[in-house]
């Protein structure tokens, strides 16, 4: 019918979004990119102009009356005090053209209910405060926490282009396909929102909900939590990269492929050495910035791991502090940006690098049920 | 209030009538915010519309199978939070006829040093499907109790009505494992037929 | 604001009690109204405090003042405070000075059990404001207080929270019950129902609506406490709860406490447009009706702010429509005042003046509240700034100017002085043009896709961020404006005529100016 209409018009509006997105003085709804979001864009200015209409005839005689009916003007006031017919008709009046109003309401609510015929099933979880994507079908998940780092944050860096919309891992869809999303939480309520979708919905713990999507415009939209999840609600973003479907296709194959490799990885029995050599890359990655390739640190701020008491000796402090981080310093939480086979790695390799050698190992098997038990 | 209308003499009328009417109000008003949980619970039986499906089905009589007709039905699994279980249904989803019983199996292991007690919570979308949503058996209804290492395939058997509405083809019930506390001897005899919960 | 200074001769009746006894023990409606009057105003800028720390959190991205902790406790006590202990207890004080004069009684029909829901309040409140300092913190989950974020993962001190909920949700049933027996017993003779000042219409209605819910509201916090304490699970998934249940008992009690905070600003809104159009009101009858009928319809939308959880499409269509039928009997009551005001005489005073902001800018809430009653739409403004400036017009707007109007208004009457003319409007245009240039921008910002509730935001947001903030500055600071104006009417000032506004119709105005302490002892004829 209207599709190609209501098509041109989300493609317009997806190239002319990154223009929109980065004003500083945005002051209506994007009109999005799928077609939802499009009705509701429709819905919300129809009923912002019969509003402003409104305003206008009634602010319109208060006006009037304001500037010609004052005292100071000699104005007398006259004395009615009711009129049935105007009474009336002021009731049955507001009373149609609020008909009119439900009317496309409904009949844009009835189809953001209809979840059938689904082309990819993506089950999203909320935790305090990150959310979970798993994709049913294809049998992966991952985390997809913030990104920003605490110094932005904390106003010691300068703020980049995503301050606070920017995640680790995105949740990735195809262009033009239906995808469902089935909500639930592990802790509190979250609500995951995408404005660009006309997406939102709340995950709540112990029950599932389910709304879904179709992407017309590749492009990567952001959004945020909307329902108060505790501490860090301000920060757990929500990104979606919408990619063609070829794109899409490989990277589930992708993720798959690794999905399948932490797997046995993580099954698997790891010598010292395996565990020295994989732990050398991924510190090396991750935790040389600061504390230095040779493990001496940049002492006071980021403590040297050579000769550490706690990487020679309390080892699950050690496990502790680089799965959890330390609050209100600068060691992250790795449990979640590292597998378990990276985790453990790192911390085998701290514990016997640069003269530390405890030769204890530790595995991704005890790694994984560390975590478990959290 | 009507009948004070007419009245001349309003300032001897009684406060105490007036004292008792509104106070059997509050009383009234707020057992009724009690009563809101088993009416919501009922509403929700009858409409469905929180998606947590119904108890133990028990078949009048047997459905016909409707073998023109197929639905899928999709099975997930998570942890409530502190949950350590594996947990996770062995197959991922189903291709149904209404009015068959299917059974299927989800997997739980303890893989903790403990035994442990936990309870299955399900939630079905969409939440219209509920009420055509019939399980004659499931590992919800009990709770679950698993020594330290043990493993258990719990089974569920249920049948999608054939009233089932003809624009839902595609029905998702997703469970959520909670852990009930961390009972030292739990006979798996005593707990069978205890449930901390009638939502089945 | 001691309203009547004991150096005033009384007709034949017994002065006020000496000392502190006099506040304590004094079972005087005009005494209560005052202390009822005075707390409010003190919460109001306690609340106000509170809304200054999130506003200067919010001036800048990043986090410089507060942590993200502190934010929420800040976000939550500022919604408790102004919700429970501002407005709530000032119309409570308005109640308790004018019914009595308006409806020409000598007193409130069950004047020791006034006494006693007043000084409950400051208990609650004391309760309250002291979890600030508790290990873990105050109550951090919002006014809305939604389980399980309020139970399983509330901080300890929400067991406190619990208990000020429940003592002053006490206070103000009695409250409500004393005016409820007020108005249906101890009316003039002559004075029908349908010869009732607005004012008393109104609150009549709204008494109703506290006993309806407030003990509601007692019920779901009792419900948490059991959930919290006594291993009770009504809200918790994992014992076979419900966290979506918890939202719907709230809102149940939620949205009919919105007109409560609503209704009696419309009552008084009624007499002073029309004693400064010097007209009869525009439509009693129609007035009368349209309360009634927002109040019963009131109980029948609570689940429009609850369109995202997920409700099957026949729940939203009928929440949908319910609310969007209530902007009928709204729009009935601002077409009448606008009506009222056509070929008026009218003249601008200070009550005036926010009498008239007051329909305009609760109109421009309303306007948004019926946008947010689309359910697709609501999707787009759900838990957005957006929501924050539709109920920031509705309320402060609404509840607040119409507070400060009635005072105006009044303020002759308690005190006998008029009040200084050019600071009270000075005092309405920095606060018109504070509270519109915190709250209009909070629209664009929620359009533009900005959650509440946040403590920091993306970049985007960050110049109507900042312009929202220095509204704010503005209309705190200019309240201390309305400290300064009513204190010095209190203390001297033009004397006050029995009836100083020429336009003003009712029996307040029979009675000399300050009020007695005791007045209508006879009761006076209603024609």
């Amino acid at each position: 019918m209207r599709v190609h209409a209501k098509r041109a018009v989300a493609l317009a509006a997806g190239l002319l979004l990154p223009v929109t997105v980065m004003a500083d003085w945005t002051m209506n709804m994007s009109p999005g990119v799928t077609s939802t979001s499009n009705q509701i864009f429709s819905l919300h200015m129809t009923i912002l102009w019969i509003c402003v209409a409104i305003g206008v005839v009634v602010f319109g005689v208060m006006f009037w009356s304001i500037f010609a009916h004052r005292k100071s003007r000699g104005a007398k006031p006259a004395n009615f005090h009711e009129n049935t017919v105007v009474e009336v008709l002021w009731t049955i009046i507001p009373l149609a053209i609020l008909v009119a109003m439900a009317i496309p309401a409904t009949a844009t609510l009835v189809e953001m209910y209809d979840t059938t015929e689904s082309d990819v099933d993506i089950k999203i979880t909320g935790y305090q405060w990150r959310w979970q994507y798993e994709y049913i079908d294809d049998d992966f998940s991952f985390f997809s926490n913030m990104s920003t780092p605490r110094e932005q944050i904390r106003n010691r860096q300068a703020k980049g282009e995503h301050y606070l919309l920017e995640v680790d891992n995105p949740l990735v869809i195809p262009v033009g396909k239906k995808v469902r999303f089935l909500l639930t939480a592990n802790d509190v309520i979250h609500s995951w929102w995408v404005p660009a979708f006309g997406v939102k919905k709340d995950a709540i713990p112990g029950f599932i909900n389910e709304t879904w999507t179709r992407v017309d415009v590749p492009g990567t939209y952001r959004g945020q939590c909307t329902e108060l999840c505790g501490k860090d609600h301000g920060f757990m973003p929500v990104v979606v990269r919408a990619v063609p479907e070829e794109e899409y296709n490989e990277w589930v194959a992708e993720q798959r492929e690794m999905a399948e490799m932490e797997r046995q990885l993580t099954e698997k029995d790891w010598t010292l050495e395996e565990l020295m050599v994989r732990g050398e890359r991924a510190y090396l990655t991750a935790c040389a910035s600061c504390h230095q390739a040779d493990g001496t640190g940049l002492p006071p701020a980021f403590p040297a791991l050579k000769g550490s008491q706690m990487a020679l000796q309390d080892m699950p402090a050690h496990i502790e502090i680089v799965v959890n981080g330390s609050p209100g310093t600068a060691m992250q939480a790795f449990g979640n940006q590292l597998s378990e086979v990276d985790l453990a790695a790192v911390i085998t390799y701290e514990r016997n690098a640069w003269g530390n050698n405890t030769g204890e190992m530790v595995t991704p098997k005890e790694i994984y049920d560390y975590k478990n038990q959290q | 209030m009507s009948e004070q209308t007419g009245e001349k003499t309003p300032e001897r009328k009684s406060n105490a009538k007036v004292i008792g009417w509104c106070l059997s109000g509050v009383v009234g008003m707020f057992a009724f915010g009690f009563a809101l949980v088993p009416l919501y619970e009922v509403f929700c039986e009858i409409t469905g519309i929180n998606g947590k499906t119904g108890g133990r089905y028990e078949a009048s009589a047997t459905q016909q199978v409707d073998e023109n007709r197929t639905v899928t039905v999709q099975f997930l699994a998570s942890n409530g939070p502190g949950m350590t279980w594996k947990f996770r249904p062995v197959v991922r989803s189903v291709q149904v006829h209404p009015g068959e019983s299917v059974t299927i199996n989800y997997y739980a292991e303890n893989p903790t040093d403990q035994p442990m007690v936990g309870q299955a919570v399900p939630s079905l979308a969409p939440s219209e499907g509920t009420l055509f949503f019939h399980k004659t058996e499931c590992f919800c209804f009990n709770q679950q109790p698993l020594e330290a290492g043990e493993s258990v395939e719990m089974p569920l058997v249920f049948i999608v009505d054939r009233d089932l509405p003809e624009h839902i083809t595609k029905l998702t019930l997703s469970y959520t494992l909670y852990d009930q506390g961390k009972q030292a001897e739990v006979s798996k005899s005593d707990r069978a037929q205890t449930t901390t919960n009638n939502n089945g | 604001m001691s309203a009547v200074a004991d150096t005033h001769t009384q007709d034949h009746h017994h002065g006020p009690a000496k000392g502190i006894s006099r506040w304590l023990l004094t079972t005087n409606h005009k005494d209560i109204g005052s202390m009822y009057l005075i707390f409010s105003f003190a919460m109001f800028l306690l609340g106000g405090s509170m809304a200054m720390v999130i506003r200067a959190e919010l001036f800048q991205p990043g986090l410089q003042i507060v942590e993200p902790e502190f934010f929420n406790q800040m976000t939550t006590m500022h919604g408790l405070i102004m919700v429970f202990g501002a407005v709530m207890p000032a119309f409570v004080g308005l109640a308790n000075w004018m019914l009595p004069l308006m409806v020409g009684a000598p007193d409130m029909a069950l004047p020791r059990m006034n006494n006693w829901s007043f000084w409950l309040l400051p208990c609650a409140f004391l309760i309250l404001v002291s979890t600030l300092f508790m290990q873990g913190g105050a109550p951090d989950f919002g006014w809305t207080f939604y389980a399980p974020l309020s139970t399983t993962y509330g901080p300890p001190s929400t067991t406190f929270f619990i208990f000020a909920v429940h003592i002053m949700g006490v206070s103000s049933i009695m409250g409500a019950i004393n005016v409820v027996a007020t108005i249906l017993n101890m009316r003039a003779p002559g004075m029908t129902l349908m010869k009732m000042p607005l004012f008393v219409w109104t609150w009549l209605i709204t008494a109703f609506l506290l006993i309806a819910v407030m003990p509601v509201l007692a019920g779901v916090v009792t419900m948490m406490l059991m959930d919290i304490h006594f291993g009770t699970s009504f809200f918790d998934a994992s014992g076979g709860g419900d966290p979506v249940l918890f939202q719907h008992v709230f809102w149940f009690f939620g949205h009919p406490e919105v007109y409560i905070m609503i209704l009696p600003a419309f009552g008084a809104i009624s007499h002073i447009v029309s004693a400064f159009s010097r007209k009869p009101l525009f439509g009693y009858a129609s007035m009368v009706y349209a309360v009634g009928a927002i109040a019963i319809m009131s109980f029948m939308v609570w689940a429009h702010h609850m369109f995202t959880v997920g409700m099957p499409l026949a729940g939203q269509l009928f929440f949908m429509y319910a609310t969007m039928l209530i902007a009928v009997p709204t729009g009935v009551k601002v077409f009448n005042w606008v009506t009222t005001m056509f070929r008026g005489s009218l003249s601008f005073e200070a009550p005036m003046l926010f009498s008239v902001a007051f329909i305009i800018l609760f109109t421009i809430g309303g306007f948004s509240g019926l946008m947010l009653a689309i359910a697709p739409a609501d999707f787009q403004y759900h838990d957005t700034y957006f929501v924050v400036a539709h109920f920031h017009y509705v309320l402060v707007p609404g509840a607040i100017f119409g507070i400060f109007a009635s005072a105006y208004f009044w303020l002759p009457k308690w005190t006998g002085h008029m009040y200084d003319e050019t600071l009270a409007k000075t005092h309405f245009w920095l606060s018109f043009i504070g509270m519109n240039l915190a709250f209009f921008p909070m629209h664009f910002l929620g359009l533009a896709g900005m959650p509440r509730r946040i403590p920091d935001y993306a970049l985007q947001f960050t110049d109507f961020n900042m312009i929202s903030s220095i509204g704010a500055f503005m209309f705190g600071a200019t309240q201390l404006l309305f400290l300064f104006i009513v204190v010095k009417c209190v203390k001297g000032g033009k004397k006050a005529p029995a009836k100083p506004w020429d336009g003003a119709e009712g029996l307040e105005w029979t009675v000399p100016s300050p009020a007695p302490y005791h007045t209508f002892s006879t009761p006076p004829e209603v024609k």
